[in-house]
């Protein structure tokens, strides 16, 4: 078949953009623009970039069992409209890292084992019921909120970019997140009770998302030193978790280190549902 | 409705004056060919067919939602993951705009969600079809939104405005998502022989539920008449599926897949798509609640709702006590 046969057989469909879901928003950077002009990074900045890329794509996967399945209609829209904003961003974060290594989007989040993701243990953690998901998305948020912040002055012109466009999306975030942990902190004393049990249970992986490693710090000018976010972080979630009627744990902190590869339980099974079905079918197109 | 002074049996079935005037209004608004607005009067039986139809597609739509979330955490390449979330995501949308246009006619969203979740409401029996492999997510989107628009198109035109409103913005994304579908099937039928396999297995299984969709043959239909006379449904059953049968019996061959339909072709003689006899009591059958996934699909429904009860109840408790501080 022609190609002009092809598009007028596709062109019947109508609209190839009216979703009511920002599938790809106004001045977005696409992972299709990245794939096509950008400049391969060199090996030390796709590394960093994909520690980025994981933690959105890992959050992403977990987010989206969401949809059909959340409290409310409206809730399925909204978490939705989270896990595909993030997934986004995973995208945009791979396809850019994968430009050094010569693999796809794809390549890199289908075909590597479990030891080469370097997520953080905060996103791997299960959705629980909803307050631990919430309250993950608070701590996951302001954290990613000031990252991109941050990383928007980047010398690094792609990532830079990236996190022009993600730093909006994860302002609505994090707004999401402060809403209904306020509501729930507030709201009856059961739901107190279970904002209180997804604070113990998330809290001892907060240390890790501000640990610096070696490629932080070899990157001095074009990745954020996690370090460097700890006190505003700390200070924007106390000032919540006031507003909710909550507090700071005094769990400890575990000694977890998913940017060097080594994760929690819970990853082997991530992934293993993500990939079954492109593994079924190596080399095929979708 | 409000309790009115107890009368002599049989004297309620007689219209009062005003009645008589009212109905004349709505009969000469109805012939114009104009739209009924939620303050106009309307006649009772026009109202409940509407409440009927319009949370049944509310109910389908969150339903429906379910077979193809099935492979949202499973898609194999994060840009069919992408799009498949937002199409997903668009069907929770439609159903938030028709429970608000369901509204409309006077019965809340929290009744017609109760109706579902206890098998009182119906929703379109196609979702009770299990979503077995990939390709169902582009015979989902192809066949089974492609029915849907060909149902959906002449709603935009509904004698309800809030449901004829609702009906134009939801076809236009439901045109996307057939199209998307339709990618999803093209893409696996220039693929592998794996991906053909399973392209044509998706379509085997979706032809027949697709058809059925228009529901049974207008001789079949006692409800279709007085729609049709209410400028509700503006085509017939038979119309509507003759239109999508033409439709995919071309659109297939781009596929380069076949319809599991022998007998299709088009009759020039009578001016119609001849098809094979659709399977009505197994229709029927799911319709009772005995399709594969009927009992799976209420069950995620109600599920959802029980383990949301403690989170709707904050948030009405803490919209409560925002109220009470912001009087004190």
């Amino acid at each position: 078949m022609k190609h002009e046969e092809l598009d007028a057989a596709l062109d019947s469909f109508g609209d190839a953009l009216a979703s009511a879901t920002r599938v790809t928003p106004g001045n977005a950077l696409r992972p299709e623009d990245i794939a096509v002009d950008g400049v391969a990074p060199s090996d030390e900045v796709a590394q960093y970039a994909l520690t980025l890329g994981d933690d959105s794509l890992i959050l992403a996967q977990r987010l989206a069992h969401w949809i059909s399945r959340a409290p409310e209609l409206e809730e399925d829209v909204a978490l939705g409209n989270i896990a595909l904003d993030i997934l986004g961003h995973a995208r945009s974060f791979l396809t850019y890292a994968g430009l050094a290594w010569d693999k796809s989007e794809d390549d890199l989040a289908y075909w590597r084992e479990e030891e080469e993701f370097t997520s953080l243990w905060i996103v791997e953690q299960p959705n629980g019921h909803f307050g631990v998901t919430i309250m993950r998305q608070l701590i996951v948020s302001i954290f990613q909120h000031l990252l991109y912040q941050k990383l928007v002055s980047s010398a690094d012109e792609t990532l830079a970019a990236i996190a022009a466009k993600a730093v909006k999306e994860v302002d609505y975030h994090r707004d999401h997140a402060i809403q209904w942990t306020i509501r729930l902190g507030q709201g009856t004393e059961e739901s107190a009770e279970k904002m209180r049990h997804a604070l113990d249970i998330l809290w001892p992986y907060v240390d890790e998302m501000f640990r610096d490693e070696a490629v932080h710090q070899r990157l001095e000018g074009i990745a954020v030193l996690p370090s460097t976010l700890r006190d505003a972080w700390q200070e924007e979630i106390t000032a919540v978790l006031t507003d909710a009627g909550l507090q700071i744990p005094s769990t400890g902190q575990a000694m977890v280190y998913g940017r060097r590869g080594e994760h929690s339980e819970h990853l082997g099974y991530v992934l293993a549902e993500m990939q079954v079905l492109a593994r079924k079918h190596p080399g095929a197109s979708w | 409705m409000a309790p009115s002074a107890p009368q002599e049996p049989g004297l309620s079935a007689v219209p009062s004056y005003e009645e008589e005037q009212s109905q004349a209004r709505f009969d000469a608004l109805i012939d114009r060919d104009a739209r009924v607005e939620p303050r106009d009067w309307m006649p009772e039986p026009y109202r409940k067919t509407l409440t009927r139809q319009v949370s049944q597609h509310a109910h389908s739509e969150i339903i429906g939602m379910q077979p193809e979330a099935n492979w949202i955490t499973r898609a194999p390449s994060l840009k069919r993951k992408s799009i498949l979330m937002a199409k997903v995501q668009d069907e929770a949308g439609h159903g938030l705009y028709l429970y608000s246009a369901a509204e409309t006619l006077g019965t809340s969203r929290d009744e017609l969600n109760d109706q579902l979740l206890t098998g009182r409401a119906k929703y379109s029996s196609i979702f009770n079809y299990p979503a077995r492999s990939w390709a169902d997510m582009g015979a989902i989107g192809w066949l089974v939104d492609g029915a849907a628009i060909a149902n959906q198109v002449p709603l935009c035109r509904a004698s309800y405005g809030p449901y004829g409103r609702a009906m134009v913005r939801i076809c236009k994304e439901e045109s996307f998502h057939q199209r998307q579908g339709f990618e999803i099937l093209l893409a696996l039928s220039r693929g592998t022989e794996a991906q053909k396999k399973m392209a044509q297995d998706a379509i085997n299984r979706f032809y027949e539920p697709s058809l059925m969709m228009f529901g049974p043959p207008d001789d079949q239909s006692p409800n279709s008449q007085q729609s049709m006379a209410w400028n509700i449904k503006r085509f017939s059953n038979d119309e509507l599926r003759q239109r999508f049968v033409g439709m995919i019996a071309e659109q297939v061959k781009v596929l380069g897949m076949t319809l599991p339909d022998p007998e299709l072709h088009y009759d020039e003689v009578k001016k119609q798509w001849i098809h094979k006899d659709l399977n009505w009591d197994e229709f029927m059958n799911v319709i009772k609640g005995n399709g594969p996934a009927n009992s799976q699909r209420l069950e995620r429904r109600r599920e959802a709702h029980r383990e949301g009860a403690w989170v709707r109840e904050a948030a009405t408790a803490y919209a409560a006590k925002q109220a009470q501080s912001e009087v004190a």
